[in-house]
């Protein structure tokens, strides 16, 4: 009796959480789908010119002939190195610094102050003298998409250092490992999810950073389809590119995730329960 | 032989958690040091181990000096401490990486085996129960087959049930191999379960109030008429020490 109950109970919660599965990602798209097909009706029926606020169509037409033309693979790749540079960039320097200033009681007293207070500014604010420096070219956007990526990933290793457990380091001590061996075995499976969750934030900066570094003047990205869009009157252009981004952004996310997934499986055993 | 010779400890801030410990464990031997919470045994475990270094006397194994972490010295914290990205058997394996896989496997399929977790053994740490984990820590500890081991309240945080359990997985294995162990806990009971003799500790400072035998015969009975004489015993003892710790101490001891 018992038994046969508790078969059927488990089989009842069993079916509901896989209906769930597919219904709850549902539930988040009736709000955008709905506004997205009412938007298109209110225009297709004349309420609207949609100049302005183009409808789905128009954008999708706008995007399908962007890319038709290769303008939109080209305009997205030049981004896209540049948000790359960037990134290496600041993920290197963010790496470093952070490992260092982590590790080290006294570098970190003496460099961590000086960081912090450059990261009180707002980043933008450095693109005049940016353009100045390092002229309009190439060398300015990428330094400051680097300068975005930097902060964190330099936060998040510098902190997943510090709070590595010393408990665990102990373990490492008491089975003699020499210095490489402590930093493969213990340190860096360690600081590992921290890592991966600062490379990521580091990359949404990325992507932010670019837009802001290809409207101080470029002629090919991403950006610049936004700004030719603005100064031509093509919202459709605009909200294209946007899209591009949020593909993109999503895309190299999800690239980020997946490279590090191997490494984390042990974390996923306990996200899972 | 383990031997603490002279051994004082005083941390930075001041506290002395050691003064002048001496202690001699011979070969095969199961000492169990018993002390209120405080009162220097993990100092004690630690200093042995090599892991910290005492500010005066030394610690020797078999005539060298430890002054730092020994491959013949296994130690076990008061928790399980696993490496939670190393599945069970990858953190039982932990000291014996270098070594020939086929070696290394076969150790660690014995050492888990040992410990009753075979089944666990493609398990994340995070998957393990308190009792489960702290089995594993036991087996990692144990399978590099040091000559000395050191045992930092091992069950302390177990139920009863898991506790006796692990006792005797404990006694089985000091039977095989024969170690020196230093075993530190707040139960009598287990004091007496495990021990060939008792080291009672006393605080502020630190120090061995006194070591006894204790004549039981293995395997040891808790139900007993003779285990309870001991019993009473180790309490008197505890009771005394405590009760001159009090009279001696000066006042300033025990300000907070
Ligand atoms: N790292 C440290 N720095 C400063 N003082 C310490 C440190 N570790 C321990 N102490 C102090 O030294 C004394 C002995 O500590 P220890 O951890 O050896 O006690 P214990 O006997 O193991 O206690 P418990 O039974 O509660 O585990 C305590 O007064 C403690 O406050
Ligand atoms: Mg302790």
């Amino acid at each position: 009796m018992m038994i046969s109950f508790q078969a059927v109970g488990a089989q009842g919660e069993l079916r509901k959480p896989a209906l769930a599965r597919i219904l709850r990602p549902a539930l988040g798209l009736i709000v955008p789908v709905g506004l997205a097909v009412a938007w298109e009706l209110a225009v297709k029926l004349g309420l609207s010119n949609g100049r302005l606020v183009p409808p789905p169509s128009i954008i999708l037409s706008t995007f399908a002939d962007l890319a038709a033309t290769g303008e939109l693979q080209r305009h997205a790749i030049v981004t896209l190195m540049r948000v790359a540079a960037g990134f290496g960039l600041g993920v290197v320097f963010g790496t470093l610094v952070g490992a260092i200033t982590g590790y080290s009681g006294l570098m970190h007293r003496l460099i961590d102050p000086t960081l912090q207070g450059l990261r009180a500014i707002p980043s933008i604010a450095w693109v005049p003298l940016f353009i100045l420096w390092f002229g309009i070219f190439e060398k300015s956007k990428i330094i400051l998409i680097a300068i975005g990526v930097f902060f964190p990933v330099y936060l998040g290793v510098m902190g997943a250092v510090l709070s590595v457990d010393r408990k665990i380091v102990e373990v490492g001590r008491v089975f003699r490992l020499s210095g490489p061996a402590m930093v493969r075995r213990i340190l860096l499976p360690a600081v590992m999810p921290a890592y991966v969750i600062s490379l990521r934030a580091g990359l949404g900066l990325g992507w932010m950073f670019v837009v802001a570094a290809e409207f101080m003047g470029a002629s090919e990205g991403l950006g610049f389809l936004l700004t030719d869009g603005q100064q031509l009157g093509k919202p459709a252009q605009i909200v294209a590119a946007i899209v591009a981004f949020a593909l993109l952004g999503k895309l190299t996310d999800w690239i980020i995730a997946s490279a590090a997934a191997p490494f984390l499986r042990w974390e996923d055993a306990f996200a899972r329960r | 032989m383990l031997v603490l010779d002279r051994v004082s400890k005083t941390y930075p801030n001041g506290v002395r958690a050691l003064e002048d410990v001496s202690l001699q464990v011979a070969a095969g031997e199961l000492l169990v040091i018993i002390g209120g919470s405080g009162c220097g045994k993990s100092t004690l475990l630690r200093a042995a181990s090599g892991l910290d270094t005492p500010t005066q006397g030394r610690v020797l194994l078999d005539g060298i000096t430890i002054a730092a972490p020994h491959e013949r010295i296994g130690i076990l914290f008061q928790e399980p401490r696993l490496l939670p990205w190393l599945r069970v058997a990858d953190n039982v394996g932990f000291g014996l990486e270098g070594r020939p896989r086929a070696e290394r496997d076969k150790r660690v399929a014995f050492a888990i085996e040992r410990v009753g977790l075979t089944e666990k053994a493609r398990v994340w740490p995070r998957e393990l129960s308190g009792g489960q984990a702290q089995r594993v820590a036991i087996a990692r500890a144990l399978v590099t087959r040091p000559s000395v081991l050191l045992l930092d309240e091992p069950f302390s945080a177990l139920d009863a049930f898991t506790r006796a359990e692990l006792q005797d997985h404990l006694l089985d294995l000091w039977d095989e191999a024969r170690p020196i162990l230093v075993l530190v806990t707040h139960d009598i009971e287990e004091a007496l379960v495990l021990g060939s003799r008792i080291a009672i500790m006393r605080s502020h400072p630190g120090r061995i109030a006194g070591v006894i035998d204790v004549p039981l015969p293995r395997p040891r009975d808790r139900l007993s008429a003779a285990f309870d004489e001991q019993k009473r015993r180790v309490l008197k003892l505890l009771d005394s020490t405590l009760k001159r710790q009090a009279h001696k101490a000066p006042l300033h001891d025990f300000q907070i």
